[in-house]
């Protein structure tokens, strides 16, 4: 590992509430999930800090449960949980097929929905679900609670409206009408980080969500008002053009992004225009 | 710092950031655990930590205390999947050997080479072009202990 240990300090509360209280105390801290991004950083002699708090403990944030309506996903359920979760089949297949499709089963074994959501990469491949899911994001700090929508999260590149004494605690998603689509488009299926993620809900108001076609993951909020008006998916296309903002960086190329992200649209909505096809999630 | 290693308790002074992989090779002098890439990609410093595959360069060695890790020198159950690599030609350099036997036993019973490759993706091997691979796991799936790897 490229980064010297000794400067390094690991807080490693037992509970929330500790956890919350080192935070305001302590703080700022780096959390600590899964560490499938913060130990990349660490091992290439990039430390994303030097005073870290290990979250990997606290049990009272693995569940996920219904609770009425809404579907409550605590932020370190990891990939491997969320793909084997009947309420998440059930309710939200399309972050079911996001979490198979995350690296390889190590990655998913360690990696958390709320180290995703706390990394923030615009090519983070269960944003685009949430996103189409209008799904809240909740934060806690020592003082109380309080709910973000997701589409409201992001402020910028890897930049968020949380504040240095909150956690993600959890994610809420509520009930999603309509037929659920997702895709990730990268080198290989495995392991690969995507070049263009979409995800998609088709209803009487269709949601269209990508990833790595801008510095956020984004709601294409034209394109789905072109949908929801003419469903004329070739207007809408061309107004998906006028939505994202792809760039050229080592996975791939703004023109190929471009390509791609016009054509993923297309697909999603033939794919879910048949009534009788067995899985709206594509492979 | 306190775990389950290969079926012992040990106690071991390392730091709470270090690598998983790191005090297993320096601190508990087992070095068959590999490094490769030492990001997360290839799978070659793969372990169990409580029977799930995990890449140990990206586990901190804090987030396994109390925990059960088992290393390829613990897998004393899966002789077959071992004598398979070696039959089948699974193995060429070796250096993913190790990460891929780790990662194909947490595999169930009789697995599909559909299967087999889902699970094995995130370990890559330069040698093999992975036909051996898929053969030894598939042929220690169907011998033993009910198709039990």
């Amino acid at each position: 590992m490229r980064t010297p240990l000794s400067p390094l300090r690991l807080f490693e509360p037992r509970s929330l509430r500790d956890a919350l209280r080192l935070l305001a105390d302590e703080g700022p801290l780096v959390p600590l999930a899964g560490c499938t991004d913060v130990y990349v950083s660490l091992n290439a002699g990039a430390p994303p800090g030097t005073r870290f708090l290990n979250l990997w403990a606290l049990d009272e944030l693995r569940r996920i449960e219904v609770r009425g309506s809404t579907l409550m996903i605590g932020a370190l359920a990891t990939y491997t949980q969320l793909a084997r979760s009947k309420p998440v089949q059930a309710r939200l297949p399309m972050l079911a097929a996001a979490a198979r499709e995350i690296g390889g089963i190590q990655i998913q074994n360690r990696g958390t929905i709320g180290g995703n959501i706390g990394t923030g990469s615009p090519a983070g491949d269960s944003l685009p679900v949430l996103a189409a899911a209008a799904a809240v994001v909740v934060l806690q700090n020592a003082r109380g609670r309080r709910q973000v929508p997701f589409n409201r999260f992001y402020t910028g590149y890897r930049a968020s409206v949380r504040r240095p004494d909150e956690l993600i605690v959890a994610v809420e998603v509520p009930a999603v009408d309509g037929r659920q689509w997702f895709r990730k488009v990268g080198t290989r299926a495995a392991q690969a980080i995507s070049k263009v993620v979409m995800a998609g809900v088709r209803a009487d108001r269709p949601r269209v969500a990508l990833g790595s076609v801008a510095p956020t993951v984004i709601r294409a909020t034209r394109t789905e008002a072109v949908l929801a008006e003419t469903g004329d998916v070739a207007e809408a296309r061309r107004a998906l053009m006028t939505e994202i903002a792809p760039i050229d960086d080592l996975r791939s190329t703004a023109a190929y992004r471009r390509r791609v992200a016009g054509n993923l649209l297309e697909r999603f909505w033939a794919d879910t225009g048949i009534a009788d096809r067995r899985s709206p999630i594509a492979d | 710092m306190r775990f389950t290693l290969n079926g012992k308790v040990v106690n071991v002074r390392a730091h709470p950031m270090k690598r998983l992989l790191d005090v297993l090779r320096e601190d508990c002098h087992l070095t068959g655990t590999k490094e490769g890439c030492g990001e997360g990609e290839c799978g070659a410093c793969t372990v169990l930590v409580n029977g799930a595959a995990v890449t140990s360069c990206l586990v901190p060695v804090g987030q396994v205390r109390g925990a059960r890790v088992t290393t390829i020198e613990g897998l004393k159950r899966h002789r077959a999947l071992q004598e398979a690599f070696v039959s089948e030609g699974g193995a060429q350099c070796g250096i993913c050997t190790p990460g891929m036997i780790m990662t194909a036993s947490t595999l169930g019973p009789s697995p599909s080479l559909d299967e087999i490759r889902s699970a094995l993706a995130g370990n890559l091997c330069r040698c093999t072009g992975y036909g051996g691979i898929y053969r030894a796991v598939q042929r220690a799936g169907k011998k033993k202990h009910g198709g039990r790897l």
